[in-house]
């Protein structure tokens, strides 16, 4: 089994991931593997990719692979009233992670200068037990390569000398379009992703399990209801007449003749 | 000695390797958004695919097509040599040959229609983006049968906006992202403009600003509005009048903007029976009038110092009575049977939900008025010490478009805008350039019947506004001159002409018969058609007598094995997006933004590996082989040698202007206009392949009528004369042709479409049942049957992306719970969808946000067996479906036989999103895992391997680094 960093700093780089504004569009997906298809964990492989070559129960369910970063589509509620949220799921690299502590070679391990949770390909021996400890599903099997490959938080960009510094940060948070993803130090509280989470009162995904996830969710904002709450009737039309109860001909065209306009 | 297993961990990750070994910077093209790109390169592999952060469009950002793009360019569909069909039409039976063969084949079969009837080429073009070339090269042939694919896209959406404000949604205008506080969306899944859409709506929502979505499925951006209403399809146009009927009634519009920036003061003869009745009362110039309060007079309606009637009823010079538009515009909106509660039904709606609308939106725009602190001056001269904003915006796409009523719902939208003055106001809807434009632009389609003639270009393009009856393109009785019978009494203002209807008229030889489509990027044998049983028998159905194809002869280019390929006679390889020069040109559909005017190019990234040329090379060949004049020197030669990037930097469209608006003149310093530059290419792929030009502050709204502006515009070639452009309220060109049609004038409709043009030409916009759900039994057909288009997906379906076919691998069939309960439906039941035309089987998905008499799916996912090199076994083609096959393409027919196209009747707009539709369980026997109308396999491409299947793409890259 493999032990957690004994002399981990406070510094606890992750993701901060907005519920308000994600569409549920993808890119943060695709832009991840594309990323990552030549990154550290190099390749993202893909099975059964054009089809005609794998069936499960007799019929070929099309092409899958490794992904670091999957968008699930949930409705909240019944009918008229429901609610759809998109929710992006990744590895949380959580302080307390039960992967890392279930690797019996220490190919799985947390970095103690920056929390994020890696693997070793070398050192891995496949064996899965890091994918059934993780809560999340963050996990992702190359059966090809025989080793366990998950989210590296874009390591090999975030600290890329060959990069411009304003492009050292995670594929999905810089592709993001509706800029529903931010990176930073959660475990600084004055950065600006815990001020983020702070405001928008942020939370942990299953906090019950005290893995203590450091990527954060912000929930999605109270609807927009009422633009306005002045106690008027709610049509515009009863406002007028109230508005108007001397003048009767204000709901017909009359009320225009005497307006002067200039052009 | 214990072991400490941390000790076990070792470290081996490499924090800075290099990225790629090159960058160049192009133009995405995995839809239609037109992104800038930034490519790495490494070991002569695509690395990775960023969004260009310095690029007016996507400031940075790349979506899942786009970041899926070395996908697309590795696909294994891709083909790879010309063909010739060698076995029947369908068979996918095709010899390879030489590019030299290719052309010259072509060449003979063009320059033979050329020297003897030129119409008898239907040139069209799909999701292609160079009709600036495409368009010009028609008309240098001589046909005037040419057309993209606008009108089974959107031309609604274009037409109602360029006659009406002289700008539209679509890609041509946005909301003002910065201010606006109410944001209104109807009818848009993903579309027109994709990221930009997504990136906006971020910034709105984390502003705090409010946003409703109308539309009948939550899904996408109706996900995160902060209201949604689920209105029933169709019914958009009666909830805006509804909205504009409570503003009315309230005397909650902008009445000053309505005097100086619209034509709701000019006077509107009221004659009933004479051949001017609803036109504008004019002066001997030809100026429309008004009734000047000041003195008491008929004045002119342009002059700037008069005190305009907007109601009243005024004697005009001759003794008839005249009305201003705004007063018959107050007359029927403020009417009863437009009040909420008389509307609310129809729209599937509480009429709560439409006052409470009403009454946002009018708090906003005049409670929470908006103030720029920046002077301006308007189109008078006068200067302003600010700008005044009404923080109301609203965007429309396919929901209202894809409607035989579309024309006029947009109309209402871009009216309610109008009566809040919120056009191009601050927080409002802003014009991206080259827009505005006069209303509609002053282009009229040229494909008269003396304007086509042997071995001569036309005088102008194929496409244009037509203002009345006589610029129809018809002839002496009245029958349409083109194959798609665009700008005919049928579909008088198809401003993007009628795709659609092309394979169906050739097939029938209704008007006339063709002798050859040439067709670019158009899948029309599965997704772009409608109908796709009878459509393929079209295409291989052979005439009795003479043994030969109905339609003789179909030349194609692509860059992949789609559908349609199969039924081609001559394939014409196309590269993919990274192999090619391209301009993204003002010319075309530029990619500019409120702020400013901007255009792009795409560089060849990569070499082809395959003998394969660009479509836009190619047809600049074909044009010196055919000698058409624009395309060849004075002594026979070509005049574009260097193909197509030598005709981007070279042709002049008129002096000083080219496909390309930045780096003119000598040095490349001349933006807008200037001469031939021939360093242009150079310069913009030194700017990361782009130009723009930012705006002035006090250029930047009412762009209309704001002198600034229209001077700035009229500099970079943007429009010809800084004239104040007029928004129309009321639209006189319909009336125009309303006139014809109640017997007026020289040129007559023939006497079948007569009540057609009387009934809907209504130069104020009207509400009518889309025209399916007119013609069927509600009780036979009781729902509505929608597609949607995926944001992983829309656009990109081409070649099955190995990445994005991950995410959109088959379609179901989505349909709200509460009806599938009544309906004794469980989720995962295969059932049977059924339309007067067609059925079909598809699995059910149960959702809770969509309204309940919508089902939906996803556009395009479904493939028929054996395209694109997938396996037969796909789920694609066996679970897979397409909406398209129960959708018709023509209207029930009329008491004379007569069927019309199923389409707007004023633009020609196909109206598949009219779709009619019964869900019916399919019984255990019946049921299945495949769904239905299958189709025979098409025979895979015989000269390509499918890709392999075990993908271990960058494998490349990571290896020779260690």
């Amino acid at each position: 089994m493999t032990s957690l960093p004994t002399n981990q700093t406070n510094k606890k780089l992750g993701l901060v991931i907005d519920l308000d504004i994600c569409v549920g569009c993808h890119a943060c997906a695709v832009n991840c593997k594309e990323w990552n298809a030549g990154g550290h964990s190099a390749p993202m492989t893909d099975w059964n990719t054009y089809s005609g070559t794998e069936t499960k129960n007799g019929e070929d369910s099309g092409a899958w692979g490794v992904w670091f970063n999957r968008v699930h589509t949930f409705e909240v509620g019944k009918g008229q009233e429901s609610k759809t949220v998109y929710f992006p799921r990744s590895c949380l690299h959580c302080d307390e992670p039960a992967c890392v502590t279930v690797c019996p070679t220490g190919a799985s391990y947390k970095r103690e200068e920056d929390g994020i949770v890696l693997v070793n390909p070398d050192t891995c021996i496949g064996c899965k037990l890091c994918s059934w400890a993780c809560p999340y599903g963050a996990r992702e099997y190359d059966e090809t390569d025989g080793v366990m490959k998950k989210c590296t938080l874009c390591i090999d960009k975030i600290y890329n000398e060959n990069l411009d510094e304003i492009d050292r940060i995670p594929a999905c948070v810089a592709t993001c379009p509706a800029g529903a993803r931010s990176f930073g130090d959660l475990g600084d509280p004055n950065s600006d992703v815990s001020r983020l989470v702070e405001d928008r009162g942020g939370y942990d995904l299953m906090p019950e399990l005290d893995y203590r996830p450091v990527n954060k969710y912000l929930p999605p904002r109270e609807p927009q209801i009422n633009v306005l709450d002045d106690g008027q009737p709610l049509s515009l039309v009863s406002m007028a007449d109230n508005a108007n109860q001397t003048e009767p001909s204000n709901n017909s065209i009359l009320k225009w003749v005497d307006t002067i306009l200039s052009r | 000695m214990s072991i400490n297993p941390f000790a076990t961990v070792q470290e081996k990750v490499e924090k800075s390797p290099k990225v790629s070994d090159e960058v160049k910077y192009t133009t995405c093209y995995m839809c239609a958004c037109r992104c800038g790109i930034k490519v790495h390169l490494k070991n002569e592999e695509i690395r990775y695919i960023e969004g260009n952060r310095n690029h007016p469009v996507n400031k940075g950002v790349l979506c899942a097509k786009g970041s899926a793009g070395i996908m697309q360019h590795y696909s294994p569909a891709r083909l790879t040599k010309p063909l010739k069909r060698i076995g029947e039409r369908g068979s996918g039976e095709f010899k390879e040959i030489e590019w030299d063969e290719a052309l010259q084949l072509a060449t003979s079969w063009l320059s033979n229609i050329r020297e003897t009837d030129p119409k008898k080429l239907a040139f069209f073009t799909g999701r292609d983006q160079s009709q600036g070339l495409t368009g010009f090269w028609a008309s240098q042939f001589g046909t005037p049968n040419h057309a993209a694919h606008g009108g089974f896209c959107s031309v609604n959406m274009a037409a109602a906006g360029l006659y009406t404000i002289g700008g539209s949604f679509w890609e041509f205008g946005e909301p003002d992202w910065e201010h606006t506080k109410y944001f209104i969306m109807f009818g848009v899944a993903e579309d027109h403009d994709s990221n930009p859409i997504k990136m906006g709506l971020g910034k709105l929502k984390t502003r705090g600003a409010k946003f409703v979505s109308v539309n009948p499925i939550k899904t996408g951006y109706s996900a995160i509005a902060d209201q949604w209403i689920g209105i029933r399809p169709g019914t958009d146009g009666l909830l805006v009048l509804s909205v504009i009927h409570e503003l009315l009634k309230s005397n909650q519009i902008d009445l000053g903007y309505l005097v100086r920036y619209t034509n709701a003061p000019w006077l509107v003869i009221q004659d009933e029976g004479a051949p001017d009745h609803g036109l504008f009362a004019r002066d001997d110039e030809g100026s429309p009038l008004s009734w000047n309060k000041a003195n008491d007079t008929i004045a002119p309606a342009l002059a700037t110092d008069i005190t305009p009637a907007i109601v009243g009823s005024y004697e005009l010079p001759d003794g008839r009575n005249a009305v201003p538009a705004f007063q018959l515009l107050a007359e029927r909106y403020m009417a009863d049977e437009y009040k909420p509660e008389n509307v609310a039904p129809k729209c599937g709606l509480k009429a709560d939900i439409i006052k409470k609308l009403a009454k946002e939106i009018a708090h906003v725009a005049f409670q929470e008025e908006l103030k720029l602190d920046v002077e301006w001056t308007d189109w008078t001269g006068r200067k302003h010490k600010s700008m005044i904003g009404r923080p109301v915006s609203m965007h429309a796409m396919r929901g209202i478009s894809a409607h035989s009523n579309g024309f006029h719902t947009c109309r209402a939208l871009h009216i309610l805008q109008i009566l809040l003055g919120s056009i191009d106001a601050p927080g409002g809807f802003r014009y991206k350039p080259p827009f505005p434009k006069p209303a509609p632009p002053p282009l009229k389609p040229a494909g008269k019947v003396d304007q086509i003639n042997p071995n001569s270009p036309m005088p102008g393009p194929p496409l244009g506004f037509p203002m009345g009856p006589e610029d129809l393109l018809v002839d002496e009785n009245g029958d349409p001159t083109r194959i798609d019978k665009a700008f005919s009494w049928e579909a008088p203002i198809s401003a993007h002409g009628v795709m659609h209807m092309v394979l169906n008229n050739a097939w029938k030889g209704d008007p006339y018969e063709v002798d050859t489509i040439f067709m670019y990027m158009a899948n029309m044998s599965w997704n772009s058609s409608m109908n796709i049983p009878d459509t393929l028998r079209m295409l291989t159905d052979k005439n009795n007598e003479t043994g030969e194809y109905q339609i003789p002869r179909i030349i194609y280019s692509d860059a992949f094995y789609s559908e349609m390929i199969p039924y081609c006679d001559l394939v014409l390889p196309d590269t993919t997006y990274l192999e090619r020069w391209d301009c993204i040109s003002l010319l075309d559909r530029p990619i500019c933004d409120a702020d400013g005017v901007a255009d792009s190019i795409r560089q060849p990234i990569l070499k082809p590996d395959r003998d394969v040329r660009p479509f836009q090379d190619v047809l600049i060949e074909l044009g010196s082989r055919l000698k058409l004049p624009a395309f060849t020197n004075e002594d026979g030669n070509a005049k574009y040698p260097g193909g197509y990037p030598d005709y981007i930097v070279n042709h002049e469209r008129a002096p000083g202007i080219g496909p390309l608006a930045g780096f003119r003149g000598e040095g490349g310093n001349s933006e807008g206009k200037g001469s031939p530059n021939p360093r242009q290419l150079e310069q913009y792929v030194e700017n990361q392949c782009f130009w723009r030009h930012e705006f002035e502050p006090t250029e930047k709204y009412f762009k209309h009528s704001n002198k600034a502006y229209l001077d700035k515009a009229v500099k970079l070639g943007l429009i010809s004369a800084p004239n104040q452009i007029i928004l129309q309220l009321y639209l006189e060109p319909l009336q125009k042709f309303r006139l014809a049609a109640e017997g007026h004038g020289s040129i007559q409709p023939p006497d079948q479409h007569r009540e057609r043009i009387k009934k809907y030409f209504d130069p104020l916009p009207i509400y009518y049942t889309p025209f399916e759900e007119a013609a069927i039994d509600a009780k036979e057909f009781p729902m509505h049957a929608l597609t949607q288009r995926p944001m992983a997906m829309y656009h990109s379906w081409g070649s099955q992306n190995a990445w994005l076919r991950q995410i959109h691998g088959f379609n179901k069939l989505y349909m709200s719970r509460i009806k599938a309960e009544k309906l004794n439906i469980e989720n995962g039941d295969w059932v049977f969808v059924k339309s007067s035309e067609g059925r079909l089987k598809a699995q059910i998905q149960l959702m809770e946000g969509v309204n309940e008499d919508t089902v939906w799916t996803w556009n395009a996912i479904g493939k028929r067996r054996g395209a694109w090199n997938l396996s037969d076994n796909a789920p694609e083609a066996t679970k897979g479906f397409l909406l398209n096959h129960i959708i018709s393409q023509l209207l029930p027919e009329k008491p004379n036989g007569y069927r019309y196209a199923n389409a707007d009747p004023i633009t020609g707009q196909a109206a598949w999103f009219d779709l009619r539709v019964s869900i019916e369980k399919a019984e255990p026997e019946q049921a299945g895992v495949v769904s239905e109308p299958q189709f025979d396999t098409i025979k895979p491409m015989s000269t390509v391997k499918r890709g392999n299947n075990v993908l271990r793409y960058g494998e490349k890259v990571k290896t020779k680094d260690d």
